[in-house]
């Protein structure tokens, strides 16, 4: 993770156009100015965060699946829980499944693990646009190589 | 059995907290209702759900802004409905 660039999840693991998965993974940066406020002597990912990472995963997901022709931005969260506090330094593993594409917008079913075990999950909504401009399509592009995007699945 | 319209007419009272019996079939979902476009997406999806079928919002949405259509055609209930059947025959057909 790059707190300080809002990327939330450091590589993708796979995506699977048929099953309409994908799997990223994370690591909690050890040390990060977010952790003097939340919470002094006692630092914990904040829940806003770890609903953005399972945005991002989900969102990977959708671009992957309208061929990098759309955008996905986040429209709400549904059914969001936390179970169980997310601490500086462990390694987390998200994966995320279309629920619904629908016109103009989709929904998809995410969650996070750390050893193995469910530390939150929610239902995410967006709405989807073509890209305002070929800027923002390359920059989302550059930033799908930098995160392992495997591009051959899916757009092959 | 509920008709198609008081399908509609639930999943709105349920998605936006509306009144059931405020809402009509010669209702406006936009003008009458008040609902705005991110709560029509969650009906939309709601919709969709419950039908089994994918509302064309982008292109009703384009047709009314190119002035090909109006509001009234895709948003007041009963024809929100009748768009909704017409959906789900051709679907089965």
């Amino acid at each position: 993770m790059r707190l300080e660039y809002f990327q939330l999840i450091d590589r993708i693991l796979d995506i699977s156009i048929e099953e309409r998965t994908i799997r990223t993974e994370a690591t909690v940066p050890t040390e990060s100015t977010i952790f003097e406020g939340h919470f002094p002597g006692f630092p914990l990912m904040p829940g806003a965060l770890l609903i953005e990472t399972m945005a991002q995963t989900s969102g990977w997901l959708v671009i992957a699946l309208l061929r990098f022709e759309r955008m996905p931005f986040l429209m709400g969260a549904t059914d969001v829980k936390f179970r169980r506090f997310v601490k500086p330094g462990e390694k987390l593993a998200a994966d995320a499944s279309l629920v619904h594409e629908g016109s103009g917008y989709a929904v998809t079913s995410a969650r996070i693990k750390a050893d193995g075990l469910v530390v939150c999950d929610a239902e995410i909504k967006f709405r989807t646009v073509a890209f305002p401009n070929a800027e923002f399509r390359a920059h989302m592009e550059a930033a799908a190589r930098l995160l392992e995007f495997p591009h051959a699945v899916a757009l092959p | 059995m509920s008709t198609t319209f008081d399908t509609v007419a639930s999943i709105i009272a349920e998605t936006c907290d509306i009144p059931r019996d405020t809402i009509k079939p010669e209702s406006h979902a936009i003008n009458d209702l008040g609902i705005d476009s991110l709560d029509f997406l969650d009906i939309a999806f709601a919709i969709d759900k419950a039908f089994g079928i994918k509302l064309p919002i982008e292109r009703w949405t384009q047709e009314v802004n190119d002035g090909k259509a109006t509001t009234e055609q895709y948003f007041v209930l009963s024809n929100l409905s009748g768009r909704i059947d017409d959906l789900v025959s051709a679907k089965g057909a």
